[in-house]
């Protein structure tokens, strides 16, 4: 019995089915694994095949702009037909274009820049909330998500007001008399790694809040008694104990950062050259679907070993708390 | 454990939150600006929510923002929920890496990969792009936050209070809904609540997958920002981050005085 069940599809639990004494048996089993299953296989990973399918296929005059369709009238042999049609030629085309090119390094460097200030701001952040008075921390950490529930789109808003010439931050320095002329932050890649760090701050302190509020400090004391500085104690012993709040928080900036859209439209200014406003500018201005689709394929190819990273961070998490 | 709160510490973190907090009490203390100029500051007004008031095109964006969101979120709470279920209680069945990885990977794609696919899906199977397949990506997108709340609950939850309702005879659909649902409660509703605020924030999928007559006020307001930074936007963004903030205060006090009363009905049982 329990090797007939183990062994007819995505619906089965495990062969322990009896120990696990879980809620509903047969029906309600399936369903509860089935139903999102079946959704996220429809409107995330096919779509993802698409995209790949598109990315293979020539632009065209015509709604869907591109071409070959693939049509159930076509039936068989011109499926295949179709298949043939498809090409490499927009993937040619991106290596041929520096633009790209370009923009697919200066993703890479924003993005990794930006991580790096972030897990510098951030980390002494999350270590002084990790320290606090007990009492005080679900409040601490409260007021770290909250900037989250905060429209991201209205966080970098803010940053207009506050960078552009005639802007607070402006208007503040020359007032202290720091400077005397306005500084030009605004459309600079500056402006673009302070929105980044700004916006992402609390996806890279809670994961190391989480790992440093667990750190036993007595190691670090111990280190302390025993004559070892306060910086070497902090590089052998704190930070390699933080390491997997490091890992998920530098993975939780730097994926969606290499794609962003919104900082480096709003505050980066025409100038800067990132993929996701590559692949907005190509889809939303120029109209040419395969190429985005390009775009999309090998910005996926890039981020493929970092997500991989994060999965296995997440799971190494959920196993430890089992 | 005793703890030592040295002053570098505690300098961090003020200057962290500071940081955190200061552009958005700006952007709210600018929105009462008298002048039509964001930046320079000429005495206290409100007649910019009145303007705001008047604005039929963000109205109309707001209504539209407000299903799309109430819809989406309910639809992803339920599927969160289950996708939740799945990962917690079934740790063995075919196609689980796929699945696990399918929950997973939503959180950190970048938007313009999920919203490119999903409107190239939307034009394959011929849907038009409307409000249906804006609420369509925004239910596939926060279902995956919804089951990473959700599990992060289950997963810490007494199993032996289902078998004990089991060995009483209650069949599994009741025992979920007696005991399952109750205990998992809190975590669902701020669930329901990421979602919704995470369909209210999002400019990038709904640009991709809406179409004309559902505009999405993220959507209306990043049309005008690129016009330039207005009071009237301020207002606007202010009025939103009211919205988020009330709903985030009520949910807190809400889950407290559960948790509250359920410590006190743990010391009764205990005295009896």
């Amino acid at each position: 019995m329990a090797q007939t069940t183990a062994s007819d599809g995505i619906g089965t639990y495990s062969a322990a089915a009896p120990a696990e004494g879980g809620l509903g048996r047969a029906i309600g089993n399936r369903l509860v694994i089935l139903v999102p299953y079946l959704w996220l296989l429809v409107f995330f990973l096919v779509p993802f095949l698409i995209v790949f399918k598109i990315s293979l296929s020539t632009t065209a005059i015509a709604m869907p702009p591109y071409m070959p369709v693939f049509g159930l009238e076509d039936g068989i042999s011109g499926f295949f037909g179709n298949l043939r049609e498809l090409t490499l030629d927009n993937y040619i085309w991106l290596t041929e274009d520096a633009l790209y090119f370009n923009a697919y390094i200066s993703s890479i460097v924003i993005a990794a820049v930006s991580t790096v200030i972030t897990l510098a701001v951030g980390f002494p952040i999350a270590y002084g909330m990790a320290r606090a008075p007990t009492a005080l921390r679900p409040t601490l950490l409260m007021l770290v998500i909250l900037p989250f529930w905060t429209s991201f789109l209205i966080r970098v808003y803010a940053w207009i007001g506050i960078l552009k010439p005639e802007g607070l931050l402006n208007q503040f320095l020359i007032w202290t008399g720091v400077i005397d002329q306005p500084l030009q932050i605004l459309n600079t890649h500056t402006a673009i790694y302070i929105g980044i760090v700004y916006s992402y701050l609390p996806f890279m302190v809670l994961p190391l809040y989480s790992a440093l509020e667990k750190m036993d400090y007595t190691l670090v004391e111990a280190a302390q008694d025993l004559g070892c500085p306060p910086i070497s104690a902090f590089w052998k012993i704190t930070f390699p104990l933080a390491l997997p709040g490091v890992v998920a928080g530098a993975m939780l900036v730097f994926i969606p950062a290499m794609g962003e859209f919104v900082i480096p439209d709003l505050l980066g200014g025409s100038q800067t050259l990132m993929i996701g406003k590559t692949l907005w500018n190509e889809f939303f201005n120029n109209r040419d679907w395969p190429v985005s689709s390009a775009v999309a394929v090998i910005l996926l190819l890039l981020l493929v070993v970092p997500i991989m990273l994060f999965q296995q961070s997440q799971a190494r998490a959920q196993e430890k708390s089992r | 454990m005793n703890t030592t709160w040295s002053r570098f510490n505690i300098a961090s973190v003020v200057l962290g939150f500071a940081f955190l907090y200061l552009p958005i009490v700006l952007l709210i203390i600018f929105s009462f600006n008298e002048s039509k100029l964001v930046t320079v500051w000429a005495g206290f007004s409100t007649k910019w929510y009145g303007e705001l008031f008047r604005n039929q095109g963000l109205i109309d964006a707001a209504w539209v923002t407000a299903r799309v969101g109430f819809i989406s979120a309910s639809f992803a709470t339920v599927l969160g929920t289950l996708a939740a279920l799945a990962l917690t209680r079934y740790t063995r069945f075919r196609g689980r890496v796929l699945f696990s990885g399918m929950v997973f990977a939503p959180l950190v794609m970048p938007e313009v990969i999920t919203g490119l696919s999903l409107l190239l899906l939307f034009v394959a199977i011929g849907l038009d792009r409307g409000f249906l397949t804006v609420t369509l990506a925004h239910i596939t997108f926060s279902m995956c936050f919804v089951a990473v709340v959700v599990q992060s609950r289950l997963i810490t939850f007494d199993r032996s209070l289902e078998e004990a309702a089991m060995d009483l005879g209650a069949p599994p659909v009741r025992t979920f809904f007696a005991i399952t649902l109750p205990v998992i409660l809190p975590a669902i509703i701020s669930g329901w609540m990421l979602a919704f605020t995470l369909s209210l924030d999002d400019l990038v999928i709904a640009s991709f997958t809406s179409g004309p007559g559902a505009t999405t006020l993220p959507m209306k307001i990043y049309s005008q920002v690129r016009l330039g930074v207005t009071p009237e936007i301020n207002a606007a963004c202010t009025l939103l981050i009211a919205v988020v903030a009330a709903g985030v205060l009520i949910a807190s006090v809400v889950n407290k005085s559960r948790e509250v009363q359920r410590q006190r009905d743990e010391q009764a049982a205990q005295r009896n």
